[in-house]
């Protein structure tokens, strides 16, 4: 699988490491708890098929990527910065 | 006081050469990690060139010695840098391990090892990668047609030497028996 890095371009997946579901993007605000922080750190979907991963370029230039790609297929539609936020 | 007798980060362990490629250490006087403030990019870059004669480095890039090192960020090679307004500048002098790789085979060494694509169309002189070498984190220039420029946490020197070695003694025996 070769993931396209937005700074250095297509590289091998050896270099990068995978965090889990990009819901590690939307953080509640606030620190009461609520059904949003329960989904935040408790419930991740698992599908088969296309979904949004976070990954760290750490065999790169150290970016945390938002991927988006294929469980099934291994197929990777496109990926974005997570600097960038939610977009 | 003692006296200590300094050392090069590859002492004792290079250099080599096999077949037609020798590896051989390269040392900076020193070596300095700058990363402009947010905004401050152009003007930075403008003090940069300045200094050590080229501009920020692209992403991917190496020029005169300053290397594009991550988002944001270069390593300036040899030339101490003085300080410069609106960017963080940090001495690494002792950090890095570097050496180069040179020769007929260069890159089908590097290719054992590099998890990129090492042909000209993607990687010609003057390019630059921060990518893997076998295990390690490196950084990567070519800086020739048959010579590049490896770094490698000084750290890590001994086991670099070895990587390297490795892969060169493997494409000799590859070539001896073509």
């Amino acid at each position: 699988m070769h993931i396209p890095c937005p700074h250095c371009g297509d590289r091998d997946q050896r270099e990068f490491s995978i965090r889990g579901h990009a819901v590690g993007l939307d953080r509640p605000e606030g620190e009461v708890w609520s059904d949003d922080w329960h989904n935040f750190i408790h419930l991740r979907e698992n599908p088969a098929g296309r979904t949004e991963e976070l990954w760290y370029h750490g065999g790169g230039c150290g970016a945390w990527l938002v991927v988006e790609r294929n469980t099934v297929t291994h197929k990777v539609y496109g990926t974005r910065l997570a600097s960038e936020g939610r977009t | 006081m003692a006296n200590l007798t300094a050392k090069t980060a590859f002492d004792g362990t290079l250099p080599i050469e096999i077949g037609a490629v020798s590896l051989t250490e390269m040392t900076h006087d020193s070596i300095t990690w700058i990363a402009p403030h947010k905004g401050q990019m152009a003007k930075v870059s403008r003090a940069l060139d300045k200094q050590v004669g080229a501009d920020f480095p692209s992403p991917n890039t190496h020029q005169n010695g300053v290397v594009w090192f991550g988002p944001e960020q270069a390593l300036v090679l040899s030339k101490g840098l003085k300080r410069i307004a609106g960017a963080a500048v940090v001495d690494q002098s002792s950090a890095w391990a570097v050496c180069a790789l040179q020769g007929a085979g260069a890159a089908d060494v590097l290719a054992r090892l590099v998890p990129i694509d090492l042909r000209d169309s993607t990687f010609a002189v003057g390019a630059a990668a921060r990518t893997l070498l076998g295990h390690m984190n490196c950084v990567l220039m070519r800086t020739g047609l048959e010579r590049y420029e490896v770094m490698a946490f000084r750290s890590m020197a001994a086991t670099c030497a070895h990587e390297i070695e490795s892969a060169m003694t493997m494409v000799a025996a590859r070539a001896e028996t073509h």
